[in-house]
């Protein structure tokens, strides 16, 4: 029984929470990884992205809720989904064609386009207080849990519950979706294959009649995309501001990097092992110890490694420790 | 000639953007931008050092900038005996015992000979570490915490003056830096962005959350201060003469001199720190450093040890941060962990860096001074251009309401245009690199 | 051709190229004479600011490289040739990405040619011997069915059999009607096959004439054959 307890404890605080965030940063990180693979620049606007696609999916909603539209139990936000998606593919787009394409055409060095992504990040980050303002916004509505702790511990009767909330099944699910479809889509289509060319091999890639422009721009199109769903699941998740989005760059690019910048898969990998470092050094093990141990031996601390404010520190220590192992990362990434 | 008249030109617009300020809103105003665009010219310069200088993408300059803040609250701030008491010694000793594992871990990896043992032995002596610091400081931090919460609940400082923690801020940050170079200057460069990045937000939170070393967000206010005090000066009678003859109103005219008073001495530091980077910039020592950034691996083939050199210069730039934010603070008079961003403390550097122009130090002050007086001003300026705009519309409109609140951020989006277009035209910066 | 790259010296001081339908003509010369930089010039990828590059009659200086995969050229250059992180197969689709026809025939034949790319169809391509690659990068480069196919030391770091094999390949393409431009180091073998040969030294045209010709050539013999 207290086996039972303790895995549906760990299930609760550890499990579910750390799949849901390992799956919104898997699916930022995938962003960050294409964007390496194609344009061979760690895109510092990507936090950025994410808030302007959300933010656009906010507004959306909140029309939508203004005129009584709504999913039953499924957020509306799902609904203002794709038009959060246009409208930053739109911003990305415009933003390669005035910013980027420029450096690209001088074939100016990575670092250089580090900095100019610099800029575009302060414009983003400006553009996005300047719509909707730097506080918290509330935009998730529909069902609040899939299974909720009381109900659970009627059903099994045990001492713990297991509650999952609506936002998360629906990030985990909606982040399988997305994975699934942008991996058929490199492995099994002409676009999606010519982009995996380019990126391994650009002169080639040329010299078979791939056009680089138009790899760019699905390749923006796509991250467009990907940020978007990763912004909107994490603020159903959480909540929307602006800031915590700039913050998510580090476990990001912690994720990329540790998965191998450049490699999709490693990506995906990256984001778990990243949040479940996260969650599982910031938990505080007293109680599952509790239960494990015999009376006498129980713990009267907390058990916890780190204090949740240095969540931060997790995602370094293990970037610093995978660079200082594997610099390639676990799935051997590009290395420029 | 023309570069000189250039620069002349260039500055002197500044200056006379600042005495604008002081004739047209107030001088209090003007000062005030002096004073932080002489901090921002120093930040600016530390930059310049590691990226002008040597190739070195530094995006943790927050975080350098906030250890040289906490050195002025562990300079200058009284001890708390009672807090000593309470815990302090056994605060250290933890930190101590953590440190020497840590110690023991590299050692033991250094020279043993990979293995299962050697993983054994790491696992070990890291699990039996970091239990016996916890064991010795939470109790003592708690302990620590709880003296006089409201105004301590914390260690204190060394109640040496302040002007001590300058250099001291430097030396924490360099100590940071050389952490921080030894494991990541050998990576490429996006990873060392990555990295720093990481550790101004890791050195950030741990200011933010360990209470009993600086109170954490609870903040340490009154700090001492190299210059008298406004409310001292105004009760000397000589002053409130000398003002009167100068006519001035007592209150305006102490405020005045002490924010003269601190130019003087930014200046000083900024004039000092300037001289030094322009003579390394022309030694062997700084000829060396450019053919470096410009080829790496020729420079490694004629057997420069690089990632030595990386190193020093890397330290240098940080401590360099790291007095510019000891600066900082004491002329807030006040450490507050909750304010320090990236956006403000790290990004908005690299765009002074930027538009002065890299590898010039004059270009770095000049940016310096420039985009910290563009930073203060755009606020008032978006506020008029939001209200030139919405003087049509009607008063309660929500549009305009919205656009009216949203002036303040126009900052942002002012500055990242400002590096776009920068970067895009002049990519050299306003005072191009010789 | 007279041109370099970027905004660097000129490295081509006046080559003259020239290959007809069908035939094989075989580039030979020191390294650093410029036969890979000669070769980039007629695909259009360096700057060539005096002289002409004429494709069936067409001027095509102009023209992007993409453009002139289309047109019906195709290239294997000396190094990093194939898409290594991507299986066989994919290489080979990504040789007909711009084809709108059903290319499958054309693998077949390609299959037909280098039985051993068949059956290493879905490895990744990084994952093959230097030969296999090799085969890999020549296949890609018929995928597009070019009239010129263009291959950049096809035989470096391949074994003597795989050389000998290739070699014979490379004769069965002409014999479907291909042009070939190849640039080789192991000159006698290659000048044996060549219906045209040239000698380029120091970004210059040498000799000129037949393989057989040039294989006579005491001169030539002397300085590039080894005797
Ligand atoms: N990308 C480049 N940019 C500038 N110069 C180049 C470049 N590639 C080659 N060169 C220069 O052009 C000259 C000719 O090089 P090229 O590669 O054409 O020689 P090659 O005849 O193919 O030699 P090899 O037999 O070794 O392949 C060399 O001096 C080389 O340094
Ligand atoms: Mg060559």
């Amino acid at each position: 029984m207290d086996i039972l307890n303790t895995l549906v404890l760990l299930a609760n605080f550890v499990i579910v929470p750390a799949v849901t965030y390992g799956s919104q940063l898997a699916l930022g990180a995938l962003g960050v990884t294409l964007i390496y693979g194609i344009l061979r620049f760690s895109n510092f606007a990507h936090g950025d992205t994410m808030a302007f696609g959300t933010m656009v999916t906010v507004l959306v909603t909140w029309m939508l809720q203004s005129w009584g539209v709504s999913l039953g139990p499924v957020p509306t936000a799902l609904l203002a989904l794709p038009f959060g998606i246009a409208v930053t593919a739109g911003l990305v787009l415009w933003t390669d064609r005035v910013v980027y394409r420029f450096y690209r055409k001088q074939k100016a060095k990575p670092v250089i386009l580090v900095i100019v992504s610099m800029g575009v990040m302060f414009v983003m980050n400006g553009l996005v207080r300047f719509i909707i303002g730097p506080d918290d916004q509330n935009f998730a509505d529909g069902a609040r849990f899939l299974i909720g702790a009381r109900e659970f511990k009627e059903m099994t009767g045990l001492k713990e519950g297991l509650a999952i909330k609506a936002s998360q099944g629906l990030t985990v699910l909606t982040a399988v979706i997305v994975v699934a479809l942008l991996f058929w889509f490199l492995n099994h289509t002409r676009t999606g294959k010519s982009m995996r060319a380019y990126s391994d091999n650009e002169d080639l890639a040329l010299l078979s009649g791939i056009n680089p422009e138009r790899v760019v721009a699905v390749t923006w199109i796509i991250v467009a995309a990907l940020a978007t769903v990763a912004g909107v699941l994490y603020g159903l998740d959480k909540s929307f501001k602006p800031f915590t989005y700039f913050q998510l760059l580090l476990p990001i690019f912690a994720a990329a990097i540790v998965g191998g910048l450049g490699s999709p898969l490693g990506a995906i990998a990256g984001g778990f092992v990243i949040a479940f470092s996260e969650v599982t050094i910031t938990y505080a093990w007293k109680k599952a110890a509790a239960y494990l141990l015999p009376a006498d031996m129980a713990p009267d601390g907390l058990l916890q490694l780190l204090a949740v404010d240095y969540k931060f520190a997790v995602s370094f220590v293990i970037l610093v420790v995978v660079l200082l192992f594997k610099p390639t990362g676990l799935f051997k990434g590009k290395s420029v | 000639m023309n570069d000189t008249v250039k620069t002349i030109g260039l500055f002197g617009l500044v200056a006379l953007a600042i005495l604008f300020t002081g004739l047209s809103q107030s001088w209090n105003a003007a000062l005030g931008i002096l004073n932080m665009g002489l901090i921002s010219a120093i930040m600016a310069m530390g930059v310049n050092l590691q990226w002008g200088f040597a190739g070195l993408f530094n995006v943790g300059i927050m975080g350098f900038v906030g250890l040289g803040g906490l050195a002025t609250v562990l300079v200058s701030m009284p001890p708390v005996p009672a807090a000593w008491a309470a815990g302090g010694y056994d605060v250290w000793e933890a930190l101590f015992v953590g440190a020497l594992s840590l110690a023991a871990v590299i050692l033991i990896r250094k020279r043993m000979k990979p293995g299962n043992l050697r993983a054994l032995v790491t696992w070990v002596l890291l699990i039996a570490g970091f239990s016996i610091y916890r064991e010795l400081f939470d109790p003592a931090r708690d302990a620590i915490e709880k003296v006089n919460p409201a105004l301590e609940g914390y260690l204190g400082g060394l109640g040496l003056p302040i002007l001590l923690a300058w250099p001291v801020g430097g030396l924490l940050a360099a100590g940071a830096a050389w952490v921080i170079g030894k494991t990541a200057l050998g990576l490429r460069s996006d990873y060392l962005a990555i990295a720093t990045l990481g550790i101004a937000e890791i050195i950030i939170a741990i200011m933010k959350n360990e209470d009993w070393l600086a109170r954490g967000v609870k903040n340490v206010n009154g700090l001492p201060r190299p210059l008298p005090y406004e409310i001292d000066l105004q009760a000397d009678p000589s002053f409130v003469e000398k003002a009167a003859s100068f006519g001035l109103d007592p209150v305006t005219a102490s405020t005045l001199y002490v924010k003269l008073g601190y130019s003087i001495m930014f200046t000083v530091v900024l004039v000092i720190i300037l001289f030094l980077m322009q003579r390394s910039l022309h030694s062997p020592w700084g000829r060396m450093m450019r053919a470096i950034r410009d080829n790496e691996d020729a420079a490694r083939a004629m057997g420069k040890d690089v990632t030595r050199r990386h190193l020093q210069i890397f330290i240098l730039g940080s401590a360099i941060c790291g007095l510019a934010g000891a600066m900082m603070t004491t002329l807030d008079g006040q450490l507050t962990p909750g304010t320090y961003q990236p956006l403000r403390y790290t990004f908005l550097i690299w765009v002074m860096v930027i538009v002065g122009g890299s590898g010039n130090n004059l270009g770095s002050v000049l940016g310096g001074f420039l985009i910290w007086f563009l930073w203060v001003q755009v606020e008032p300026f978006g506020r008029w251009l939001m209200e030139l705009i919405t003087m049509g519309m009607e008063p309660g409109n929500a549009l305009r309401e919205h656009l009216l609140a949203s002036a303040a951020h126009m900052r942002l989006l002012t500055m990242g245009l400002v590096m776009l277009l920068m970067l895009r035209f002049s990519p050299r910066g306003l005072l191009p690199e010789k | 051709m007279v041109g370099g790259y970027g905004r660097g010296p000129d490295i081509l001081h006046g080559v003259t190229l020239e290959v007809d339908r069908g035939e094989i003509a075989v580039i030979v010369g020191p390294n650093g004479a410029g036969k890979s930089t000669a070769m980039k010039a007629v695909f259009g990828m360096l700057n060539v600011h005096t002289g002409s590059v004429v494709f069936n009659g067409e001027d095509i200086r102009e023209l992007t490289p993409q453009a002139r995969v289309a047109k019906g050229m195709g290239f294997v250059p000396q190094t990093h040739n194939i898409f290594a992180s991507m299986s066989v197969e994919e290489n080979l689709e990504m040789g007909a990405f711009l084809r709108t026809d059903d290319y499958s025939e054309t693998m077949e034949q390609v299959y037909d040619l280098f039985p051993i790319l068949k059956e290493k169809r879905h490895q990744h391509a990084g994952e093959l011997s230097g030969g296999q690659r090799q085969q890999v990068a020549v296949g890609r480069a018929l995928m597009t069915k070019p009239q010129l196919l263009m291959l950049d030391e096809p035989t470096a770091g391949v074994s003597p059999i795989v050389m000998d094999e290739l070699f014979d390949r490379i004769i069965e393409v002409a014999r479907t009607g291909i042009s070939i431009l190849m640039v080789e180091q192991n000159a006698r073998q290659a000048l044996e096959i060549a219906d045209k040969g040239y000698v380029l030294v120091q970004g210059a045209n040498a000799h000129t004439g037949s393989g057989k010709q040039l294989l006579a050539d005491p001169e030539v013999r002397r300085s590039f054959l080894g005797g």
